[in-house]
């Protein structure tokens, strides 16, 4: 039954991953604009979205390429601002630790904020599905997103200016985090953890890119636990 | 920009290994171990305590506005996760959120 459990993990995932194809396909456009903008041919543009495949750090390096920052300074603003990925891989762990060393490596290349908030909201609410499926599922919700993560870098890079900047979507992503992490406030715990996140986010916002959320992620997860350990887990 | 087209592909390439390295180091290396109760009492709440540090300041400061802080957007962020908290729904959240920033926009 493991293939059966697997395969209905994955069809859940393509579903829940499919809202964020809305924020996906602008941000990728965008990227591939940019890229132009500051120089980049097609190819590199695309060599970005394949191998490093974390939007906000190919933003961060295109911007200080533009400034013709060290090439040093340009990977390590840029790897800064990805770090917080080393905490998804860490709450991650638990729930995928168990899989083959190859599908680990899988797994591993799609962490992103995405696949990490829709599948880690879901392991969440369902601790007891099986390994199998749950890889299923995170599979299933790269599934829609990363395709068109590279078509429309390659989109935008080769048309360029064309695109008009028409429609808000600057928030399609703020929006549809905070409502992914609007029903994980289940406890005094969690909410705590959310608020000191904000706060400490806020005020660290002056920080190289990347430094402050890294921060404010740390201070969140020890207050969270920290109320837990005093209060029991909800 | 002035780099030469190799020191471009050097960038690219280094990047991309350090970040793979970064989402693998713990997923990776560690494996099937179970890790100390103290440390996934932290880990449960990596999503709550990451998500919202990230996009609060594009909700504060959104780059739309050119870096103003926007009431609009701090409404439709509280609305967002109000709503989906409420009905235990994202995608009511969703679209609760996107109506107010749209109400906003259009009542200015």
């Amino acid at each position: 039954m493991a293939s059966t459990t697997s395969k209905s993990g994955f069809r859940q995932g393509v579903l829940a991953g499919l809202p964020f194809t809305v924020f996906a396909i602008p941000f990728a456009l965008l990227f591939g604009v940019v890229a132009a903008e500051a120089g980049l041919d097609a190819a590199q543009a695309m060599g970005f979205s394949i191998v490093v495949i974390a939007g906000a750090s190919q933003f961060t390096a295109v911007q200080l390429m533009t400034d013709n920052a060290p090439v040093w300074a340009v990977l390590a603003a840029s790897l800064a601002v990805n770090l917080r990925m080393a905490m998804y891989s860490a709450s991650l762990q638990p729930h995928l630790g168990t899989l083959p060393l190859w599908q680990r490596a899988a797994v591993a290349y799609c962490n992103f904020d995405q696949s990490f908030a829709v599948s880690s909201a879901r392991y969440e609410t369902a601790p007891e599905m099986p390994v199998a499926a749950k890889f299923g599922y995170f599979m299933g919700v790269v599934t829609p997103l990363l395709p068109l993560w590279l078509i429309f870098t390659w989109v935008g890079a080769v048309a360029g200016r064309a695109i008009p900047d028409w429609m808000q979507l600057d928030f399609a992503m703020p929006i549809l985090f905070l409502a992914l992490v609007g029903p994980m406030l289940k406890s005094l715990a969690h909410v705590a953890a959310a608020i000191t996140s904000v706060i400490v986010a806020l005020a660290l916002a002056g920080l190289p890119s990347g430094t402050g959320v890294l921060i404010a992620g740390l201070a969140a997860m020890i207050v969270g636990a920290e109320v837990e350990r005093r209060r029991g887990r909800a | 920009m002035s780099y030469s087209t190799s020191q471009i592909w050097t960038i690219i390439g280094l990047l991309g290994i350090g970040t793979y390295l970064i989402r693998f180091s713990f997923l990776g290396l560690i494996g099937s171990r179970r890790m100390p109760l103290f440390v996934l009492r932290h880990l449960r709440y990596t999503p709550v305590a990451v998500l919202p540090g990230l996009v609060a300041p594009l909700a504060v400061w959104p780059a739309a506005t050119g870096g103003a802080p926007d009431p609009a957007r701090m409404a439709a962020a509280l609305v967002t996760l109000a709503v989906a908290r409420w009905r235990n729904n994202m995608l009511w959240g969703v679209v609760a959120g996107a109506a107010t920033l749209a109400l906003i926009q259009v009542a200015r």
